[in-house]
This record gives structure tokens, sequence and C-alpha cells, in this order.
């Protein structure tokens, strides 16, 4: 079983200008991986991060964004799987870390943890969906992943994690969000 | 007969498009809505000047909003007061604990427009501005032509000073 951390780490090797939007558990291993001026914590409702994911990937269609993507937030917005696969942005990467459990609200189960979120997202119509279970295959394939024309799915199934600690009023200071727009908008 | 009683009580959905492209609206978030459907998404849906985004539950508008806001990119929530009522956590966090530009267009599906909508004798339609006042958001009455001059003014304030708005459609738009 991989870990949420170590994926992450793989990931950021890749990265250059893209938005990151991150929330909760995710985004606690987020931020210690990678801080950066481009990652987007603010979603304001759990569920909403692959929302708010597809509206910035519309919004700069010349950049690629990120969601990290818990699976108890994506059971929150399911349809949103079929809205981002019908407007179909190239520049959307979907990653859901995958440990069955609702993480940051006392480590609950969700309602099935036999789910299979990448079926699910091919059916939706996603361009290209991947299954992770094993982070020496990520390792070799993240690049390849990331190189796709979106939108893009993949699970990573993750362990849950050590005890995290959430510092929401550092992850959603409203200084973060006016450093990201100074980062986003097109000059 | 005074005019007034005489002059005609419609509500064009051309002149609240005309006033959504005045505004700078790009997209259209939306989710069908009986009073709004004829009259308003369906010509949204053909006009070119627009980017309609078809979404399966109307909170997800409110997170699709405030993406393409920080590209500077104008939408309308365009829903129905249901999709609203479902929609409110989203919108207590993002578009008003975080300040952010949402521009949501709501059909009083039920809503007798000879009435006020607080007046309403349905029960959800009667309780929406109480609520749009307890969260502090503004909120226009959207019931005949003269009142399709409110909705530039509202678009760009929102945009302007980063807070929500609500637009409230009392009656079905006409379709021309």
């Amino acid at each position: 079983m991989m870990k949420r951390d170590e994926c992450f780490r793989l990931l950021a090797r890749h990265l250059g200008d893209e938005a990151v939007v991150a929330t909760y558990s995710s985004a606690v291993d987020w931020v210690e991986v990678a801080p950066r001026a481009l990652n987007y914590l603010s979603i304001g409702a759990m569920g909403l991060d692959s929302s708010h994911g597809l509206g910035l990937a519309l919004g700069r269609p010349d950049r690629r964004v990120i969601v990290l993507q818990g699976d108890g937030s994506l059971l929150m917005n399911l349809g949103s799987l079929v809205t981002i696969a019908a407007a179909a942005p190239k520049n959307l990467l979907h990653f859901v870390a995958q440990n069955d459990t609702y993480e940051a609200n006392g480590r609950q189960p969700i309602p099935n943890p036999k789910l299979d979120f990448a079926s699910m997202a091919r059916a939706a119509g996603y361009a290209a969906v991947y299954d992770f279970s094993d982070l020496r295959i990520f390792e070799q394939q993240v690049g390849h992943v990331l190189e796709q024309v979106g939108p893009v799915f993949a699970t990573l199934h993750v362990a849950p994690t050590k005890e995290l600690k959430y510092d929401y009023p550092s992850l959603y200071d409203p200084q973060k969000r006016k450093a990201f727009k100074a980062q986003w908008q097109p000059r | 007969m005074q005019a007034s009683a005489a002059a005609p009580r419609e509500l064009s959905g051309g002149g609240i498009i005309a006033a959504l492209k005045a505004g700078g609206i790009e997209y259209v978030l939306a989710l069908p809505d009986i009073v709004t459907s004829a009259g308003l998404l369906a010509p949204i849906a053909r006009d070119g000047a627009f980017r309609l985004i078809r979404v399966c539950k109307e909170d997800e508008c409110i997170g699709i909003a405030c993406g393409l806001s920080y590209a500077d990119r104008r939408a309308l929530t365009l829903i129905q007061y249901t999709g609203f009522l479902d929609s409110i956590n989203a919108i207590r966090g993002v578009a008003v604990e975080y300040k952010q530009p949402i521009c949501m267009m709501i059909g009083l599906l039920g809503h007798d427009p000879q009435k006020a909508p607080r007046a309403s004798p349905r029960y959800g339609v009667r309780i929406i501005e109480p609520i749009l006042d307890d969260m502090g958001i503004a909120h226009h009455l959207i019931s005949v032509d003269a009142d399709i001059a409110k909705i530039q003014p509202a678009i760009e304030r929102a945009y302007r000073e980063s807070q929500p708005v609500a637009l409230l459609v009392g009656r079905r738009p006409k379709a021309s």
C-alpha cells in the first residue's frame, strides 16, 4: 500500500507552474511536500475541490490544474465527475487519494470501502484514467500521466497516515488566496 | 384606467441576456429550473457568446464560479431556489466567508409575481429573502422588464467588491 505523502513527493518532482488544488488531509501532506503560492487550499465546503479545479482549468486553458482530492470529498461531489468530463478541460488532472476513510473527520470509514473510482471516472467520460496502488509503478508513470490530454483521472490507493495536524487558520489564510491570484491572473 | 395598471407585466428573456452580456458574463453554470428554462437557459444554450456548463448539482456552480474568478472570468450561476437552499453551505463558505464574487440568478418556482416573495404562500419561496438577509448577501427581485436595469450594476458590484449577489427571478421570462 502506498503512502499519500510519498506519492505527492513523486508528483512534486514534475511540477512547474501548475495550480494545485488540495484540501483537508491531502492539503496537510501537500503543503509539507511542496509549499508554493500556486497551491489553492481554500475550497469553502467539503467536496467542492473538484469543482474549483474545473473553474480554474476553464479560466486558464493555457495552464495545467492538478486536483488532489480525498475519497470522502469526491463522494460528496460525485456528480462533478460527469460535469468535468462533459466540460472536457484538456488541462485538468484529477487525483483522488483513496484511503477509504474520512481522515480529517475522526478517521471514520467511508460508506463502502470497495469503491472503484477509476471506473466511475471512465464511465463519466474522462479522457484518460489510471489506478495506482504500487509506488514503484506510480514513480515510473507519473510523468507520463501528467503529459496526457485531460481531463485525466487517477486513483492513488493509499494507507491512512500518521495522525495529522490540521492548521486550518494557516491553510485558509486569506493572504494565501491573494498570493495565488497574483500568480494565476492572466497578465 | 391608469397607465401603470395597463402596463404589461412581462419579463423579457432577451433583455436579461443582454444585461448579462453587458455585465461581462462569459460562463453560465446551470441546472435547469422550470422558471428560467425556456426564457433564459434555452436561448443561452444557443448563444455563442456564452460558454454553458451544465452541472449535476447546484453547489458545483459555486466552486466553478470561484475558480473562474481567479482568472478574472465572470460567471452566472443559474438555478432554482431549491438548488440555492441545497447549496447553502457552499455559498456560506465560498461566497460569504471567503468573499468571492458569486453571481446567482435564482428562479422562484411557484412564486406569484403579484406578491412580494416574503408574502408568498409557498414556504420555500417565502424564506429565500430572509435567508439572504441573514447571510448578508445582496439581492434583487427581477420580476418585470423595468427590473432588468438592476442586473448589470449588481454584477459589476459583485466583481468590483468581491462579494456574492442573488438575482431572484419572480416570473417566467419570455423567450424573445
